[in-house]
């Protein structure tokens, strides 16, 4: 006897978000004091600090008037280490998004508190839920204090405030990080719930990373010489032919969600950047080399780019939550 | 049927093609401690998540409170109290903070939710460790600190997953007054367990589990008289010559089994202690000890699964 559709699938009732508000505040304040929130925050600042201090010194002695000598800080890359303020972020931010979802939902398994919390009127929904906006509020803490801390090293350093529109773009930058980071939470705890082991969580979220980072980047042209035709690829092609060879290319890079945050990054604090495909005659049209774009124009340019990270954390989280939805509480 | 407080009708499990729960019917009353007994795997703990909706349910209906478990989760959970199997708690918080959480969870406000908490805690003894970390705590603590938190909850069932498993029999004695202590708030009392002494003790019911069906269901003295016959047994200790025949002429015995030395059990139809003594002493034997055996869970529970595996 099958059961009868309306069994299997019944609606149920009461509010998914019952007791979201307490567990937001159990895991934001469980993240804040604890002491690997230490280490990851040592982790990020001495990251973040050491292209920052450098850059600072070279920019120091510059004197031609640049009206955007702010960002600069944010994007030069030193001479000493090749490495600016937001190519060190691309990197450090996953690692600790990572380190803060890796063991949200297993450890919650291990510990054996899971039936327990579950047995609360609350539904999965919220506890999911409220494990990811308490990490997401507490890589907003960790960004925004590395964010004043730069901006105060500046103010310090170079003796000159910010203007407003420097404000708001970097402001701007601080909403593409954190949705970079979040898209890298709902990866961590995607693994969380989908292992019961916290290393192997862990391993499996730093595999996807490095797999970004490093093999990604060497994927992607092998697979569009692969897509193309030989003649284009040898570069014989017409002008059409090749501009879809790079459109191509760039589309795959985009998968990744550290060229998306590169991008957009690029697009916010070099106000000078009129495209973030190939550049071509058209576009040139009108266009005063090298003249900053307007801000409202700048967040146009980086539209896409800032939607594709929100829809890569939603769907991830989506995903998420579906498995956790199925799986079952005991042991 | 007002006073019923959990009422499974067919209530059925699938994992795959393997019946976990195959299609139960339980009823639990309100202010009794019903107690599941049965081997490990039988279905005990899936029974328990489905009530709780906690896992989906492939058949059958069950309701706890009048409300469905399935469709209406969050008021069930607002009223029943689970104490699940090796219970864990957030060790990095205080024993206080923990049950702060679950007030939360609970929505009670914030004024209330501490004087609740102190007098869940005094009721479990746990008041002057209210501020230790729960890293510290023993097991038997640990299942304390569940006990209070359903205290604290004001549930009307409180369902109890092999609450004394794993504790030394201080602490089992300890956990058992407890839970007498939560039935005599009115509070109805759902325990599964494999320790059948144990559950003896407490349990106003109990239902055998096996193979994901409930075998047998009534009072220990109904489930001893259905398994180990109407019979009334007592063990008699006796020195002298042809003891076992002497008992056997006795009218009413039915069966006497040597146990050991010395030692017979004598199963009859009526009391026969006072004529059982008589005869042995008028036949020149001496009479060490004479004793009425109350019909024992473990004892129905072996002689279940002995006949059922025989049946096999």
């Amino acid at each position: 006897m099958p059961p009868s559709v309306a069994q299997r699938a019944p609606r149920r009732l009461g509010s998914p978000f019952t007791g979201l508000s307490a567990v937001f505040m159990k895991e934001f304040s469980d993240h804040l004091s604890s002491a690997r929130m230490m280490v990851l925050m040592l982790f990020v600042i001495v990251f973040g600090a050491l292209p920052v201090g450098l850059s600072l010194q070279e920019l120091r002695n510059i004197t031609e008037s640049d009206p955007f000598l702010f960002l600069r800080i944010f994007t030069s890359a030193p001479q000493r280490i090749p490495f600016s303020f937001t190519a060190s972020l691309t990197l450090v931010i996953p690692l600790l998004a990572i380190g803060l979802g890796f063991d949200s939902v297993n450890s919650e398994f291990n510990r054996r508190t899971l039936s327990r919390v579950l047995s609360q009127p609350i539904y999965r929904d919220a506890l999911l839920l409220g494990k990811f906006l308490g990490g997401l509020a507490t890589l907003a803490v960790a960004l925004i204090a590395l964010w004043l801390i730069v901006l105060g090293a500046g103010l310090l350093l170079l003796g000159l405030p910010p203007r407003s529109v420097e404000v708001a773009r970097g402001i701007g930058f601080l909403v593409v990080a954190i949705a970079y980071g979040g898209v890298w939470l709902a990866i961590a705890m995607l693994f969380s719930v989908i292992f019961r082991s916290t290393a192997t969580s862990a391993l499996c979220a730093l595999g996807v990373w490095l797999f970004f980072v490093i093999l990604w980047p060497l994927i992607v042209p092998v697979l569009t010489l692969a897509m193309t035709p030989t003649d284009v690829a040898m570069g014989l092609g017409r002008l059409d032919e090749t501009l879809a060879m790079i459109q191509l290319q760039s589309t795959l890079e985009r998968l990744s969600p550290n060229t998306l945050f590169g991008e957009a990054v690029i697009g916010l604090l070099n106000p000078e950047t009129r495209t973030l495909g190939p550049m071509i005659p058209s576009l040139m049209r009108g266009a005063i080399l090298g003249a900053p774009l307007p801000l409202d124009q700048s967040l146009l340019l980086i539209w896409p780019q800032v939607t594709g990270l929100i829809a890569a954390m939603i769907v991830v989280f989506a995903a998420a939550y579906v498995i956790f939805q199925r799986e079952e509480v005991r042991a | 049927m007002a006073d019923t407080v959990i009422s499974a009708r067919g209530l059925l499990k699938l994992y795959g093609q393997q019946r976990a729960v195959d299609a139960i019917d339980l009823d639990v009353e309100r202010g009794e401690i019903f107690g599941l007994l049965g081997p490990n795997g039988a279905g005990k703990t899936t029974t328990i998540l489905m009530m709780l909706g906690l896992t989906e349910v492939s058949g059958g209906t069950v309701e706890v409170l009048g409300f469905n478990p399935v469709r209406e989760p969050l008021e069930v959970k607002r009223r029943v109290g689970y104490l699940p199997d090796a219970v864990g708690f957030y060790d990095h918080l205080t024993a206080r903070e923990n049950l702060t959480y679950t007030a939360r969870l609970l929505g009670i406000p914030r004024g209330e939710s501490g004087r609740r908490i102190m007098e869940a805690l005094d009721s479990v003894k746990l008041a002057d460790v209210a501020d230790k970390r729960v890293a510290t705590f023993s097991r038997g603590m640990r299942q304390r600190l569940g006990i209070a938190e359903i205290v604290m909850k004001r549930a009307e069932v409180a369902i109890l997953d092999e609450p004394t498993s794993g504790l030394d029999p201080h602490a089992t004695f300890e956990l058992l007054e407890m839970i007498r202590g939560l039935k005599r708030n009115g509070v109805a009392v759902l325990l599964s367990s494999h320790l059948l002494d144990r559950v003896q003790s407490v349990c106003d019911r109990v239902a055998l589990f096996n193979n994901g069906r409930v075998a047998l269901l009534g009072t220990v003295v109904q489930l001893a008289n259905q398994v180990l016959g109407a019979g009334h047994p007592i063990l008699i200790e006796a020195k002298g010559s042809d003891i076992a025949g002497t008992l056997r002429g006795i009218d009413g015995v039915q069966s006497v089994t040597a146990e050991g030395e010395g030692a017979w059990r004598v199963v009859a139809a009526r009391d026969v202690r006072a004529e059982a003594a008589e005869r042995i002493v008028a036949a020149g034997g001496s009479l060490t000890r004479l004793a009425d055996l109350q019909p024992s869970l473990e004892e129905v529970y072996t002689r279940y699964f002995q006949e059922a595996r025989h049946a096999a």
